[in-house]
């Protein structure tokens, strides 16, 4: 795949839009950043004005908290980085990195003459990307794109790793992107993935619901009710309770529980990364509980991937087409997808429900979900994106289908969706099924899962799905979520949060929340796709890498990467989820939960190569074996959801989008390789 | 010629007084330097003003003091007034230990450092516009 060369003729398009200045190097990047800098102080503000010009950046200044956030939410993708002064008389700079890390999810550097390494230190577990000590020097200012770079990077590749297994080179790059993600940028990833998913998560809701629901916006008056809902019910709670208390029209279950999920990972944050690890043992322990709202997610999920499911079925259908096949119609894929999550997603948002229902349900349900997402699942991956990815799917919906994103990433995010969505769905599945565990999976037994899951595979269209894991048939009976609710993604699907959606997951335990946040940040589909790279049997799954990275080179620049970031979210949220609960089987949980997975998990995801493995170990216990369905190495299609899941749909989406050709002949995950659960 | 005489003068005022500001200022925005020192000048004075009116009251409201210096330390660290800044850390230390008569005093030398930085950016100023007049 030429991932690189279209990435970086992308990026360079897209990084040169502004600046065309005869900067000779090949990217023109990062000329034309934009930067929006808040300062209250006059002189100061204007210094780095002019210092910011000179380093040839579009500068965009306010001297006011919020004018800041105003215009950071009339135009999300209009911002790369943000620079903040920490003494503010309107609004504490702290107050206003996690609102930009909640909503918007951009880098943000802190400014302050305060040195003080309390100061500092508060930057840090607020998840700002950098701290500047005033006076500032130009120097230092040169340098900030970097943030940027990073945080789409790290997203991007958890996409991809997630979604990668086409693509042999891209393998080398996800295992660096787990490994980085992993312990590196946990907290910006899952700022990232926080963003992601809010975006995915409101993308998706304009797609699920209605195809174009009005996305909400989290102001601070919203989220403040928000807040104090959730004070007063508890941290753990469930959204739609939280809905209730805070009685805002127009507001759905799925709006809190997505941002519940992120506001769980950005609580988690700030006691302290370190707890991270603990916390997600916990979380997954607590995960039972936390399924409730898991499974309201996953029914979200369902619905958002069937609202974007478009390309799940687009792509279900294609893959089916295609028999094993490449999901070379990677809109139709999606919607297949999305339709089998839609089955799953009602039920048990935590079991792998979709798995099993996936497969009834047939791709079409899936692919509603992915609409938007030309999920080129091949009919496989499908099938096996069902088992896993009912979760998965659930996920891939979550990123929203690009479209509602940003056109650039569209046709690549529609990509990638597609595989997210099978990813999804076999993440959801998978992570439905762990994260349901404890209502579902909890009685069916983990054992049941991977058996469900192996026999639903099998049972399931008869598709190819080489859904070998055991615990597919698990799925089947984990699974049996209603799914039909397309968008009731199964709760499972992403308690993490890793669906956009999805963000009451977040709450549920500490994992599930580094799933989801891991996979919203992460750019959304890598993950996803990588789970179906794994499926493929290591296949470089270059296809949704290099969607992801395609769409992801393309929105550094442009403001699609919003839509990426979208993609990635949603995927990433399903991944996460499944991937946290399958310990890394998931393939696509790893990529997007990369940060999720730090409970353990994550590096089994990714080291998805067996995606499916992973969403298996992920949810149950390493019950479910699905095994990677070997649905045929050459399609990247071949999604199975089981492994999949979550990661595989976000990078079968990222993938699709970036490169909706070469996405479906990667995407043949042939991976699900099950067995291979590195529990 | 009288002109360039002020220019230079210009110049080398700005230049030893403002170096890192003087490189920002280029051809597209040739007034850089004054109109940030102009800033500069007007919200110092109103902060110097405000960290008084908070010092004369009684109780000693320490946290706005520290606000306020944190604020004029920010500015004046920007500007390049690093004898000014010295004596915001020294008050903003006076302050954080709450000790309303280090205070008191460390404000003193703020004030005649910012006095005599004031006077400076006077000169500056005045001498910038008579070479724009003659120019």
């Amino acid at each position: 795949m030429n991932v690189s060369s279209v990435k970086g003729s992308m990026s360079i398009s897209s990084s040169t839009s502004t600046w065309k200045a005869g900067d000779t190097i090949s990217d023109q990047f990062p000329a034309g950043l934009r930067v929006l800098v808040v300062d209250d102080d006059p002189t100061c503000l204007m210094i780095l004005e002019k210092m910011l010009t000179a380093c040839l950046y579009k500068v965009t200044k306010c001297n006011r908290a919020e004018t800041a956030l105003s215009k950071l939410r009339e135009n999300k993708n209009g911002y790369d980085i943000v620079l903040s002064d920490v003494h503010m008389p309107d609004m504490d700079g702290f107050k206003l990195l996690e609102h930009i890390g909640l909503e918007m999810d951009l880098p943000v550097i802190m400014m302050s003459a305060d040195d003080g390494k309390q100061v500092v230190m508060k930057g840090v577990t607020h998840g700002a990307c950098d701290y500047l000590i005033k006076p500032v020097r130009i120097e230092a200012l040169k340098n900030i794109w970097q943030h940027v770079v990073r945080k789409r990077k790290n997203e991007w590749k958890e996409f991809e790793q997630s979604g990668s297994v086409e693509e042999g080179d891209r393998q080398p790059k996800q295992s660096d992107d787990a490994d980085y993600s992993s312990s590196a940028n946990e907290g910006n990833w899952k700022g990232s993935k926080r963003r992601k998913d809010e975006e995915e998560e409101t993308d998706e809701r304009d797609d699920t619901s209605t195809l174009k629901k009005p996305r909400v916006v989290w102001s601070v008056e919203l989220h403040q009710q928000f807040v104090a809902a959730v004070n007063q019910l508890g941290i753990d709670t469930v959204p739609k309770k939280i809905l209730e208390l805070m009685n805002v029209p127009g507001l759905t279950r799925e709006n809190v529980a997505s941002h519940l999920q992120k506001y769980r990972l950005y609580l988690r944050r700030l006691s302290g990364v370190s707890q991270h690890q603990s916390n997600l043992s916990t979380i997954i322990s607590a995960q039972d509980p936390t399924f409730g709202s898991l499974s309201s997610l996953s029914g979200l999920d369902l619905q958002t991937l069937a609202a974007t499911g478009q390309l799940p079925a687009q792509s279900l259908a294609r893959l089916q087409a295609a028999g094993l096949g490449r999901a070379t119609a990677k809109s139709g894929i999606p919607i297949t997808l999305v339709d089998q999550r839609n089955i799953f997603s009602f039920e048990n948002p935590k079991l792998r429900f979709g798995e099993g229902q996936q497969q009834h349900m047939t791709n079409k349900q899936q692919v509603n979900l992915l609409h938007g997402i030309p999920t080129t699942m091949e009919a496989k991956q499908l099938v096996s994106l069902r088992h896993a990815a009912q979760s998965v799917g659930n996920m891939n919906m979550q990123v929203p289908p690009p479209g509602p994103q940003s056109s650039q990433n569209n046709p690549l995010l529609m990509q990638m969706g597609q595989q997210q969505q099978q990813q999804q769905s076999r993440g959801q599945i998978l992570v439905d099924s762990t994260i349901n565990h404890a209502p579902r999976l909890s009685s069916m037994g983990q054992p049941i899962l991977s058996n469900g899951m192996a026999t639903n595979v099998s049972s399931r269209n008869g598709i190819p799905e080489n859904i070998r894991a055991p615990g597919y048939s698990q799925t089947p009976s984990m699974l049996n979520f209603p799914m039909n609710h397309a968008s009731e993604l199964p709760g499972n699907c992403f308690p993490l949060g890793s669906t956009p959606g999805v963000s009451n997951l977040t709450s549920k335990g500490a994992f599930q929340e580094d799933v989801n946040s891991e996979i919203k940040g992460s750019g959304g589909f890598m993950p996803s796709y990588d789970v179906f790279n794994d499926l493929n049997q290591h296949k470089p799954q270059s296809w949704e890498l290099q969607n992801v990275g395609i769409a992801f080179d393309s929105s550094q620049h442009s403001n699609s990467l919003q839509g990426n970031l979208d993609l990635t979210q949603s995927a990433l949220g399903q991944q996460g989820f499944s991937s946290g609960q399958m310990n890394g089987h998931n393939r696509s949980a790893a990529v997007a939960s990369k940060a999720v997975f730090s409970t353990g998990d994550v590096k089994e995801l990714r080291s998805a190569q067996n995606v499916n493995q992973h969403l298996n170990n992920l949810l149950v216990d390493n019950t479910i074996r699905v095994k990677s369905e070997r649905v045929c190495d050459t399609s990247p299609a071949n999604i199975f959801p089981d492994h999949f899941g979550q990661d595989d749909l976000m990078s079968a989406l990222l993938k699709q989008q970036e490169s909706v050709a070469s996405s479906e002949n990667e995407f043949d995950f042939d991976g699900y390789s099950m067995n291979n659960i590195p529990v | 010629m009288d002109r360039n005489r002020l220019h230079n003068q210009v110049a080398s005022m700005r230049r030893s007084l403002f170096d890192q500001l003087e490189e920002l200022q280029d051809d597209t925005n040739p007034n850089f330097v004054q109109e940030v020192v102009t800033l500069f000048y007007n919200d110092s004075t109103r902060l110097i003003q405000n960290i008084e009116q908070a010092l004369n009251s009684r109780p000693i409201d320490f946290c706005k003091l520290d606000d306020y210096m944190h604020q004029f330390k920010g500015s004046s660290s920007s500007i390049g007034a690093k004898k000014v800044t010295n004596e915001c850390t020294a008050f903003r230390e006076y302050c954080n230990a709450e000790n309303a008569e280090g205070c008191i005093r460390s404000f003193q030398q703020v004030k005649q450092e910012h006095a005599i930085l004031k006077r400076k950016l006077e000169v500056y100023l005045q001498t910038v516009r008579q070479a724009s007049q003659t120019a």
